[in-house]
């Protein structure tokens, strides 16, 4: 019985994301057609530059990598109940500590470096919204405030060692970090063809395995552990947690540590694999694009795969709606924005169609009939 | 590589690339209209009355050549985002030829790309190129722009009534260092008295500070601005509200300011690609790196505004003219920086293609503000 509901509830949860979505799509192809441009063509054309080739596929993938991470930065506190707003901070944050710690360690085998840089990516953003978690916990700051303000020091302290203490001196017009160099970079995803393994194979970065891999350790502690359980339980009523004896500020802290983790390695990736340095261009929006991917998923871990893959086309088929149908780059915005809001809007369809219950209410209701029918006649 | 043998490498390097292009100033332009495909690629908004639309006007020239498409894509950041939009122009579009136009697409970005496509040629926009390192379907240009900064200077030096000028400027890079300079060197050339006051604001797009130092600026009593900012639209645009008078940067900005607009400092990229193109077409060599100015017809200056008084006029037509000779150097000692520090000794002087230029790290006096 308890997985007919569940099954119900996906099916929801597909068939009106789908509907959002083919909906958005429609009332973009009338800002097409006032553009000028014909709603289909363009429709043709963003399959083009997203998912029709594997050369297409790929790019939306590597386009997807970094907002994978920073959506669980934005999914995990949710589950908790706070709305957090600070990956693209703790995304900076990581990058800057990645790249400075590859400096004193250059030199040492290319492991070396990219485990400290990870690592320090890591922590240092994982420390990072554990201070927005800790702000609210015991201090009763509002997260959301306090997450968007700590992107711009996140910004700032960034701009400041990367222009000062740890320039490169070489970096003359662009300032920079000093590179990680060549042989630390973080490579492609190898792929199996032909008997062996190619080592840039997929033509994808490691960043979007990482991101894969969080995804899925984050879904399997939230939904089949005790402390995701823990989790779940306080994200839904504080108190009721806290009378049950849950260390609500220990969960805090922590859950909003892996968050910041999860961003701070997106911010290492972009480093490594990317630009081989800190500098300014890494302050790119990845933080803020996280958190439109977290919400469309409704903050689940598994269901941000497929949402930041399906955002990396829209952003990929972006060059080819301006290369093809000379439109203006905002126009994909427009599309996220549209997307957004009338994803918001369906959240409140919910629950309202009787198909997805139909199948329930039979099924409950015959079982109990013979059963009374039984004891008259016994 | 020692200092020397770099200077020495580079003046080689430049004189060769002013020699080809010149060369094909001379040959009769016989571009056969075999048909191309070429892609450009800007990091702001293609119409931003800045450094996008300048490099958006010279693709409009080249793409009214018989035979070619062009495709462009704007708002590209310097990420991997480049990257995958300099492939899809190859793999999608069969570009041949991509100008990537943002200064930091080029490491690691166009070089990674650049080294995956060897039958595609890349041109950026930076003159980074340096032979025997970088792969060679990779060319690079840029232009000698701060010798318009220094003519603007000229005609701002004799139309202020303050005696002070503004000078509004993104990062305290080299390159924006020399403009400012140069804008100081060049009002002070002709009014002795006149200073120069900058404000830094972190970025190259920011238009809301660009703002606030704007009207920080004329409040101190500033009345020409001018600066060095990817759109200079905003602080035009406060200039022209203010009343008070502007010098413009990256293309012209005389529409956004009808009545305050002396003249500017522009790119003349639609000359530079159309050379470029053409050479591409035809398979000859073209040359890995171009720079020049003024003379060389790879930076101009905005026609006059209608407030430019006629004495101002003719000095700027002169200082002008000593660029188009040729033979007149702005940084010649002896010049000192605003701290007092002689950064120039009397006698030496560095000419235009002067590595040493590139890396400059000093405001001249006359020039209130710190890096």
């Amino acid at each position: 019985m308890a997985n007919a509901g569940k099954t119900n509830v996906l099916l929801e949860t597909l068939v009106l994301r789908i509907l959002a979505i083919v909906v958005a799509l429609a009332l973009f192809g009338v800002f097409v057609a006032f553009a000028k441009a014909n709603p289909f063509e363009v429709y043709k054309l963003m399959y083009q530059g997203s998912f029709e080739s594997l050369f297409a596929f790929k790019d939306s993938l590597e386009r997807a990598a970094p907002m994978i991470l920073t959506a669980l930065c934005v999914a995990l506190p949710a589950r908790m109940g706070m709305v957090v707003i600070g990956a693209e901070g703790a995304l900076v944050v990581g990058a800057l500590a990645a790249a400075a710690i590859a400096i004193p360690l250059q030199g040492s085998s290319p492991m070396t470096v990219l485990s400290a840089m990870a690592l320090s990516g890591l922590v240092c953003g994982g420390i990072w919204i554990m201070t927005v978690g800790g702000l609210r916990y015991y201090r009763g700051v509002n997260e959301t405030i306090c997450s968007l303000l700590m992107n711009y020091i996140a910004i700032a302290l960034f701009n400041h060692f990367v222009d000062g203490p740890l320039r490169d001196p070489q970096s003359l017009n662009k300032p920079a970090t000093l590179p990680i160099g060549d042989d630390n970079a973080l490579g492609k995803i190898p792929w199996f063809q032909d008997g062996k393994w190619l080592d840039e194979g997929t033509g994808v970065h490691w960043g979007f395995a990482f991101g894969i891999g969080f995804c899925i350790l984050a879904y399997f502690i939230l939904q089949h552990t005790t402390t995701g359980f823990s989790i779940r339980t306080a994200g839904g009523n504080i108190r009721a947690a806290k009378i049950v004896g849950l260390p609500v500020g220990l969960l805090t802290l922590g859950t909003c540590f892996a968050a910041g983790a999860a961003a701070g390695l997106a911010g290492m990736v972009e480093v490594a694999a990317v630009q081989g340095n800190a500098n300014a261009a890494i302050i790119a929006g990845y933080g803020y694009e996280g958190i439109l991917v977290s919400f469309i998923a409704r903050h689940n871990p598994l269901a941000i795969i497929p949402v930041a893959i399906l955002l990396g086309g829209m952003k990929a088929s972006s060059g080819m709606l301006q290369r093809h149908a000379n439109l203006p780059d905002a126009s994909v915005l427009v599309l996220q924005g549209i997307l957004f809001v009338v994803i918001l809007a369906s959240e409140t369809l919910y629950g309202r169609f009787a198909i997805f219950k139909a199948k329930e209410k039979p099924k409950s209701a015959p079982p109990a009939m013979p059963a009374i029918e039984g004891a008259a006649h016994g | 590589m020692t200092d020397l043998k770099l200077v020495r490498s580079f003046s080689t390097k430049v004189f060769s690339a002013v020699l080809l292009t010149a060369l094909t100033l001379i040959l009769p332009a016989v571009a056969e209209d075999k048909p191309i495909t070429i892609g450009f690629i800007y990091v702001g908004p293609r119409d931003d009355y800045g450094y996008n639309q300048a490099h958006s006007e010279g693709a409009a020239v080249v793409k009214a050549l018989p035979g070619v498409t062009v495709r462009e894509e704007e708002k590209v950041p310097e990420t991997n985002a480049v990257q995958k939009t300099m492939e899809s122009m190859v793999h999608q579009d069969n570009a041949t030829l991509i100008f990537p136009t943002s200064f930091g697409y080029f490491d690691p970005h166009l070089l990674k790309v650049a080294k995956k496509n060897p039958t595609i040629t890349f041109l950026h926009c930076g003159g980074m190129y340096t032979e025997g390192k970088h792969p060679t379907n990779v060319g690079s240009y840029f232009g000698y722009i701060d010798e318009c900064e220094y003519v603007s200077g000229v005609v701002a030096g004799l139309m202020t009534k303050s005696n002070k000028l503004g000078f509004v400027a993104a990062k305290p890079i080299p390159q924006v260092l020399r403009n400012i300079n140069s804008f100081e060197l060049g009002a002070k050339s002709v009014n002795p008295a006149c200073t120069t006051s900058v404000i830094f604001t972190g970025d190259w797009s920011l238009p809301v500070k660009e703002a606030e130092a704007s009207n920080s600026l004329i409040d101190q009593g500033a009345d020409v601005l001018t600066c060095h900012v990817d759109s200079p639209k905003v602080i035009v645009e406060t200039a022209e509200r203010r009343g008070i008078m502007v010098c413009g940067y990256h293309a012209s900005q005389a529409t956004l300011a009808p009545k305050g607009y002396l003249t500017g400092a522009e790119w003349n990229w639609g000359k530079v690609y159309t050379d470029y193109v053409n050479m591409v077409r035809e398979g000859k060599p073209w040359p890995h790196l171009v720079r020049g100015g003024l003379k060389e017809g790879i930076v101009k200056m905005s026609p006059y505004g209608t407030a430019v008084s006629a004495k101002a006029k003719e000095a700027g037509d002169a200082a002008l003219k000593k660029f188009m000779d040729g033979n007149f150097v702005v940084y010649k000692g002896p010049i000192k920086d605003n701290t007092g520090k002689m950064v120039i000794e009397s006698g030496a002087e560095h000419a235009q293609t002067d590595i040493a230029l590139e890396k400059m790290d000093y405001l001249v006096e006359g020039v209130i503000g710190s890096k």
